[in-house]
């Protein structure tokens, strides 16, 4: 029978939380990793037994490991992250220039049609390949070097590379975003890279419509209509029609347009979800009421979430990372808080239910559906 | 050349990250040096490399320190030899993640 497998990176491990298609009796595997933050796991479309995660230390850096067996057993992979040539500088937070140095990585994003191949954004900002399964990493730095990055500079959470997004119809086709810098796309393979943030206006800079420097949080797309792109800014949700071209904003009718993560439904290309958070200062939802905002229409109306969601007394976050959704033919959503809690939904956001309540903070949340 | 059987204890992480239970014993030559040592460690443990130096300077990591014989040995150079009881197995080294929060 069909299933679905949770993977949830915690500040102190990972959890894998397992359940059949029906999604309302879990089974609580961790933590792995104890002790490690977990900024990211993640599953090969290809070969669903196939998983990495990215656990990191403040005292022991970043480690890499890789499961063959559906994360029963797991092994060390290559964690060497060397940025190509001498990296340069970038702007610190007071405006002088700091070195490029790697601290951790934020996000891993499998290939699409080959298992042996992923994508590790990191930071300080840069994008990194494995062709071998996470043995060794090499990066691209066209990205790095597309002639933007010495003005680069960190958001609060410092200056990570969090979303790869690959286009399932052209696979030159890849997109980063970076934060605080924007959102970038390359149609060579990830050669040369283009900034993509027209339409971006963030009040927070000097330049409020600049080519770079908007503080992008999450970008989601459909695989069936990937030209669509969907942005959760700092502020601001947005949509793109054309690649990330131009963007227009779709965050009227949210009680805040600020927030993390953003999410495409599996199978309708035009239902998109939102967490909204109260502001850049006040890292929880708004009158302390957990609520998912779903759109039918392509962000043009938006409609609140709450059933089986903490509706008092609220004060959690929800990462960039820390939403996802299920393939199954009644799309599940997944919501991991920064108290601990991940909530499920089997019917595309309608109910929902707590899998755990307790664990650590959680950073991501990603869904394998199995068959 | 002669030979010190030199022992580590690791942090709980470095352990489990290295599936070891207790000491590590490496071999080295003379002088037994800090650098040497754990040259030795990382290479019969290569999943340490990089959890305790820099993989490409070689410089610790901010918050791992060396102790032995009730000395802090983190800022020695990696070439400054052992303390005798260390090289000769008496005393382990010991590699310590700093207290810190988190």
């Amino acid at each position: 029978m069909a299933g679905v497998r949770v993977l949830v990176g915690t500040r102190k491990g990972a959890f894998l939380l397992t359940a059949d298609g029906a999604r309302r009796e879990w089974t609580v595997h961790g933590p792995l990793f104890a002790g490690w933050e977990v900024y990211h796991l993640a599953g090969s479309p290809m070969d669903p037994d196939r998983i990495w995660a990215a656990p990191s230390s403040g005292w022991f850096g970043q480690q890499m490991h890789r499961s063959d067996d559906g994360g029963a057993t797991w092994n060390p992979v290559g964690n060497e992250f060397r940025y190509a040539g001498v990296p340069g500088t970038h702007q610190w937070y007071d405006g002088t220039q700091h070195p490029w140095e790697f601290a951790r990585v934020w996000h891993l994003e499998p290939s699409l049609t080959d298992p042996d191949l992923l994508y590790a954004g990191v930071e300080d900002a840069a994008l990194f390949r494995s062709a071998d399964a996470g043995a060794t990493w090499q990066e691209l730095p066209g990205l790095r070097e597309h002639g933007s990055g010495p003005s680069w500079q960190p958001g609060a959470g410092g200056l990570c590379l969090h979303t790869v997004l690959l286009d399932p119809t052209d696979p030159q086709r890849i997109y980063a975003a970076v934060s605080a810098a924007g959102a970038f796309r390359s149609d060579d393979g990830a050669v040369s890279w283009q900034a993509i943030n027209k339409g971006l206006v963030s009040e927070g800079i000097p330049d409020a419509d600049a080519e770079v420097g908007h503080c992008v949080h999450k970008l989601a797309m459909h695989p069936s209509r990937p030209e669509v792109l969907y942005m959760q800014k700092h502020w601001d949700v947005m949509r793109s029609d054309d690649a990330g071209a131009s963007w227009y904003d779709i965050g009227d009718g949210l009680p805040s347009d600020f927030g993390f993560p953003i999410a495409v439904h599996a199978h309708e290309p035009d239902t998109v979800y939102v967490v909204p958070i109260t502001s850049d200062s006040e890292h929880f939802p708004p009158d302390g009421r957990l609520r998912v905002y779903r759109s039918r229409a392509g962000g043009r109306e938006w409609e609140p979430l709450t059933a089986g969601l903490p509706q008092e007394n609220c004060y959690v976050n929800v990462l960039r990372d820390a939403m996802a959704v299920d393939e199954l033919d009644a799309c599940g959503l997944y919501v991991g808080t920064t108290g601990g809690q991940v909530y499920a939904s089997a019917d595309a956001g309608d109910t929902w239910a707590p899998i755990v309540r307790d664990l650590p903070a959680v950073l991501s949340v990603e869904v394998q559906t199995l068959p | 050349m002669s030979t010190h059987t030199v022992r580590i204890a690791l942090p709980t992480h470095l352990r489990r990250l290295a599936r070891v239970d207790g000491e590590v014993l490496v071999h080295v030559g003379t002088p037994a040096t800090l650098g040497a040592v754990l040259d030795a460690l990382e290479a019969s443990h290569p999943v340490l490399r990089g959890a305790i130096r820099d993989h490409a300077t070689l410089r610790r990591r901010p918050f791992v320190r060396f102790f032995a014989c009730e000395e802090d040995l983190s800022h020695e150079p990696a070439g400054t030899p052992l303390p005798a009881r260390v090289a000769t197995g008496a005393e382990p080294l010991l590699v310590v993640g700093a207290m810190a929060g988190g």
